[in-house]
């Protein structure tokens, strides 16, 4: 049963991520695009990984799509399709994604209890979580205790973004004379 | 949108509830999944769902705008705080065990607190963000001569 939701789920995702690039329709690519991460979403919970099944709901499907759709409203509604085939690219994109698939049979076996990820810091922090911080929400307490110095940088990250946002944007950004011209010379 | 009655009606209603949900998510993430960062996402969500309603301009008569500004700041700051404010009381930077009597509660303040700083942070910039977008919008609307440069560069591409 929790195979058949799995299995329904990846199709899903794999029809949401081929309409993606087929539709020259920006507008339809977004909504798409907040289907695809809420499909994500589902997979991750599935998982049982409440607090990225969460972001991803949060952040894919809700900021995204609505950041997506502000900067449509700053461009065309429509693609220009791109002219022509391009037998390289296809060419770069098979034997990169046969490589991939090539390496992932040196994968460890998924979920097995020896696999690196599992023998390294993890079986501390499973085991020693509640008894150090009394928090009973282990990602909670690796994020911000644990790991905190990773995510004061995720912080200023954001704080970063928010920063280079209003630089791109605020009114008086690249609506000068001199930058106008600037910017139309470079496109000549 | 401001004259969807529909959209007005359950905007009013679902607001609050994002908002509650919001603090849910941040002071609970201790016990449950989510945090500061999922938190600010669901603050930031809900004043956007309000400035789609009612207009930027009473958006930002609820959340002035240096305010944004100085909350994206203090969030990080009260994070770093939180830090210094371990080395200060003879431990790491980060180190949670001095801030409090016992060390669980040390922890558990001091994870309390540095979400509340992620949180503020992200709410903050999600709103920084919309802010930006929807006077990029206002500006090109008005100013034809950006069109057209666009236009022009358009042209260029092709």
């Amino acid at each position: 049963m929790i195979y058949l939701i799995d299995i329904t789920l990846l199709v899903f995702l794999i029809v949401v991520a081929y309409a993606v690039v087929r539709v020259t329709d920006l507008f339809e690519a977004a909504m798409l695009f907040a289907i695809y991460s809420l499909l994500s979403a589902g997979l991750f919970a599935m998982l049982d990984a409440g607090d990225v099944a969460l972001t991803e709901a949060a952040v894919g499907a809700g900021i995204g799509t609505i950041l997506m759709l502000a900067a449509l409203a700053l461009t065309h509604r429509y693609e220009r399709p791109a002219p022509g085939r391009n037998p390289t690219a296809l060419a770069i994109v098979i034997v990169t994604g046969l490589g991939l698939g090539y390496a992932s049979l040196d994968l460890p076996e998924f979920g097995a209890a020896d696999n690196p990820v599992h023998t390294h810091v993890a079986p501390y922090y499973i085991q020693q979580t509640y008894d150090d911080t009394g928090v009973s929400n282990l990602v909670a307490a690796i994020l911000a205790s644990y790991r905190s110095i990773d995510t004061l940088g995720e912080a200023v990250v954001i704080l970063t973004a928010g920063i280079i946002v209003f630089a791109l944007l605020a009114p008086g950004a690249g609506r000068g004379k001199r930058t106008s011209t600037t910017r139309s010379e470079e496109a000549e | 949108m401001s004259d969807h009655a529909i959209l007005r009606v359950v905007a009013r209603l679902v607001i609050p509830l994002f908002m509650l949900f919001g603090l849910y998510v941040q002071f609970h993430g201790e016990y449950s999944p989510g945090g500061g960062f999922q938190a600010g996402v669901l603050f930031g969500a809900a004043w956007i769902l309000f400035v789609l309603i009612y207009g930027l301009d009473t958006g930002l008569r609820v959340i002035p705008e240096a305010l944004i500004y100085n909350l994206a700041c203090l969030g990080v700051l009260l994070y770093c705080l939180i830090g210094v404010l371990g080395v200060a009381l003879g431990g790491h930077f980060l180190n949670f065990d001095v801030l409090w009597t016992t060390p669980k509660a040390a922890q558990q303040a001091g994870i309390i607190l540095v979400e509340l700083g992620v949180g503020v942070t992200v709410a903050a910039v999600v709103m920084l963000f919309f802010t930006c977008f929807v006077r990029r919008r206002a500006l090109n609307k008005t100013g034809a001569d950006t069109d057209q440069w666009r236009e022009d560069n358009h042209d260029h591409d092709s």
